[in-house]
């Protein structure tokens, strides 16, 4: 890969030359496993290695459950019961795959917000950030479809409700939601076509996480210096970095082991806690449930979707404005995608020349209050849509809009920020070496 | 800052996230019980899971099913494991319809251990093999989930409460006679009061006050939707304790790795 100059790698034997001059594989695995990484990371910098054992996770724990599994109206709910109660380990594998969701959810937040933090979507890895983003979206998709394989309460009344999302959409709505759902109503036919698409999906992911990790090998890794790696000279750069492995493979691989130490407590101990109990009820289109909740990685911007109601003045305008096209259903939707496009266009609204929210006084309270407000959005999410929820989730959607669209531009204008370290090694060294506090690489004394 | 809002992220996530916050706590009054199988270590107690065979085999059974039951499973593990020949006799108490008997036009037939229990009898009685996992919802106090939590409070405090909390009031609607319920969520519930007191008689000389029988019978119903609840504690203790096992190794590991990094603050890549 390009990028940091570092060793590359160098058949030795026959065998290995063989093969290198017909299928450099082994360099390819090669370069990757050793690539340069800043040696200043902190644990912030775990949750992609938690990211890529979830899905692995999903993976293989979906795989057998599909061999247990009957996508069919009237055997779904039963054939759920079958994993859980006659299939050996059944129970463990479907509390791992229902809870494995809730992990990714939470790993991918933390995923988001640290880069969020720290500018890791800024020059030169807008891609990154966007194939990220759109990892995200085709997660909520998965997300989503398999909550409704189960055939209970919730899952068909949130495929209802979620698919009448798209029925908001003017013109092509209707049209749009019955191409979705593969008929008039939510049905076989779309229990069938979620089934196909919860399996697809999650390969469309880790071909997308491929490329995800290309890209960033190929610009390196940001770090919470958010300070470039010096490409000066091999030597330079050498200053700078460690090898991922072992050094990071190990360290991740520890707070993997305590992040998998909570989760198997989750799921041994409170396995359905996460989940809605509703759907232990099987699906039935004559009953609707008091309320209607998607599950908690929803919320947030289930939230936004709700907060927009026809009686609040910029709905109004848009009414207005677009002569009745852009009522207050079609809104709700638009704010809901509209959440998560800002998101995707951080790179080009962030003003600031400086990378890491490290060293930016200002900056880094507004990030707090960001935090803060998802919170917050994912708690009146949970509510009832009544008073005071609606008037909190209103003021919490517009402080998620207003930090993408207002805080991040102007911030970069107005904010002073501190002096940064000039390079890497010199915050390292910062933190290991605080009595010199140099940066000049000394001969070590015997260990 | 970035390490408070995760700590302050992740306790949010534990406390105030948890599935259906809201759902059915608009009216009803649940009080804990204190149940043998709750927390990590809680099992259940196999006299009380064949007491409450017995409940609902005597009472609730008139009209409740167990559909997603295997009779087979009566003998499990971790069950009211009854001995084998109990079963089979148990079994023998149910007839079940089998459509292949008479040539395809299906008769009933007296079951064997490897049917289900039969479904519900009456139309409007709701299927008991999942009910104790599917009212689990009342997440209280204000939507935290705090209350099931570290109370264990769930679905079987519910059905307890439901047994229990009939207050005697009666009243018609639409043709229907309601009963006055401060569990139910409403207020008036269409089941009559199932239990008084002395419903059954236990041959273990346990009491067989109402509340003690509710109990039972709940505990029974908690088994039914989570069959595998022992061997699934088992399990997450057994993961639990090899992942902390792993993790202090990978923490000795990842130390003496970073260890000549760290203290030598020689800018150098370490021989590879």
């Amino acid at each position: 890969m390009a990028g940091i100059p570092h060793d590359h790698y160098e058949p030795t034997t026959q065998g290995e030359k063989w093969l290198h001059r017909r299928l450099p594989i082994v360099g390819l695995l090669y370069n990757t496993i050793m690539i340069p990484t800043p040696k200043n990371l902190n644990w912030m910098w775990i949750w992609g290695i938690v990211l890529t054992f979830c899905l692995a996770l999903q993976i293989i724990t979906g795989i057998v459950l599909v061999m247990h599994y009957t996508p069919d109206t009237t055997l779904a709910f039963a054939s759920v019961e079958h994993i859980m109660r006659n299939v050996n380990g059944g129970f463990m594998l479907r509390y791992i795959h229902a809870n494995g969701a809730s992990l990714f959810f939470v790993a991918v937040y933390a995923h988001i917000f640290r880069g969020l933090y720290y500018g890791s979507y800024k020059e030169p890895r807008e891609i990154t950030w966007i194939i990220g983003i759109l990892i995200y979206v085709a997660m909520m998709a998965t997300a989503f479809m398999g909550y409704v394989l189960p055939w209970g309460q919730m899952s068909f009344w949130g495929a209802t409700v979620i698919t009448g999302l798209f029925g908001a959409i003017p013109f092509i709505g209707e049209t749009l939601q019955m191409w979705l759902l593969g008929g008039p109503a939510v049905d076989n036919y779309t229990l069938t076509r979620f089934f196909s698409l919860h399996y697809l999906l999650p390969f469309v992911i880790a071909a997308l996480v491929i490329v995800h990790i290309w890209a960033f090998h190929t610009t390196g890794n940001n770090n919470p210096t958010g300070v470039e790696v010096r490409r000066t000279s091999k030597e330079d750069a050498a200053k700078d970095t460690l090898p991922f492995w072992p050094y990071f493979v190990i360290k991740d691989l520890f707070a993997l082991g305590i992040v998998l130490a909570v989760f198997f407590a989750v799921v041994g101990f409170m396995p359905n806690f996460l989940g809605h109990p509703d759907n232990y009820i099987e699906a039935n289109p004559l009953a609707t449930p008091a309320h209607i909740v998607p599950e908690w990685y929803f919320l947030p911007f289930y939230a936004i979707l709700r907060a927009f109601t026809a009686d609040v003045w910029v709905v109004i305008a848009a009414d207005w404005i677009t002569g009745g096209i852009v009522d207050a259903k079609f809104f709700g939707v638009l704010a809901m995608f509209g959440a998560i496009i800002v998101m995707a266009l951080a790179p080009w609204l962030d003003t600031s020349s400086i990378r890491s929210g490290r060293y930016r006084p200002m900056f880094k309270w507004w990030f707090a209050l960001l935090v803060v407000d998802f919170f917050v959005l994912m708690w009146v999410g949970s509510m009832p849509a009544e008073e005071p929820y609606a008037t909190i989730s209103l003021i919490a959607s517009a402080y998620w809009f207003g930090y993408f669209l207002v805080v991040l531009p102007l911030l970069g204008v107005i904010e002073k920020p501190l002096s940064q370290p000039a390079t890497i090694e010199e915050d390292f060294n910062a933190h290991y070496a605080p009595n010199t506090g140099g940066a000049r690489p000394l001969v070590n004394p015997a260990e | 800052m970035l390490k408070q809002l995760t700590i302050a992220a992740s306790l949010a996530l534990g406390l105030s996230l948890s599935g259906g916050p809201v759902a059915a706590a608009e009216t009803a009054h649940i009080e804990d019980v204190d149940f043998s199988f709750e927390g990590p270590f809680g099992k259940f107690d196999q006299n009380q899971l064949q007491r409450g065979l017995q409940v609902y085999t005597e009472i609730c059974s008139a009209c409740h099913g167990l559909q997603f039951v295997p009779l087979r499973s009566l003998g499990d593990p971790g069950g009211p494991q009854l001995p084998e020949d109990q079963v089979r006799a148990y079994a023998e108490f149910w007839e079940v319809w089998d459509p292949e008997l008479l040539d395809g036009e299906g008769d009933f037939r007296t079951a064997t251990p490897t049917d289900h229990f039969p479904k519900s009898g009456l139309s409007n009685a709701p299927d008991l093999s999942l009910m104790a996992k599917a009212r689990a919802g009342f997440h209280g106090p204000y939507g935290t989930g705090i209350n099931q939590f570290f109370k264990g409070m769930g679905g079987p405090e519910y059905i307890t409460n439901i047994l229990t909390s009939y207050t005697g009031e009666e009243k018609e609607q639409a043709g229907a006679i309601f009963y006055e319920n401060t569990a139910f969520p409403g207020g008036w519930i269409a089941m009559s009061p199932p239990l008084y007191g002395d419903d059954v008689d236990y041959a273990d000389g346990t009491s067989t006050a109402q509340h003690q029988i509710a109990e039972d019978v709940a505990a029974f119903l908690m088994w039914t939707a989570e069959p595998k609840m022992m061997a699934r504690k088992q399990a997450g203790f057994v993961g639990v304790l090899m992942l902390i096992i792993l993790t202090a190794l990978l923490y000795l590991t990842n130390k003496r790795i970073w260890a000549p990094v760290k203290s030598s603050r020689r800018g150098d890549v370490p021989a590879e």
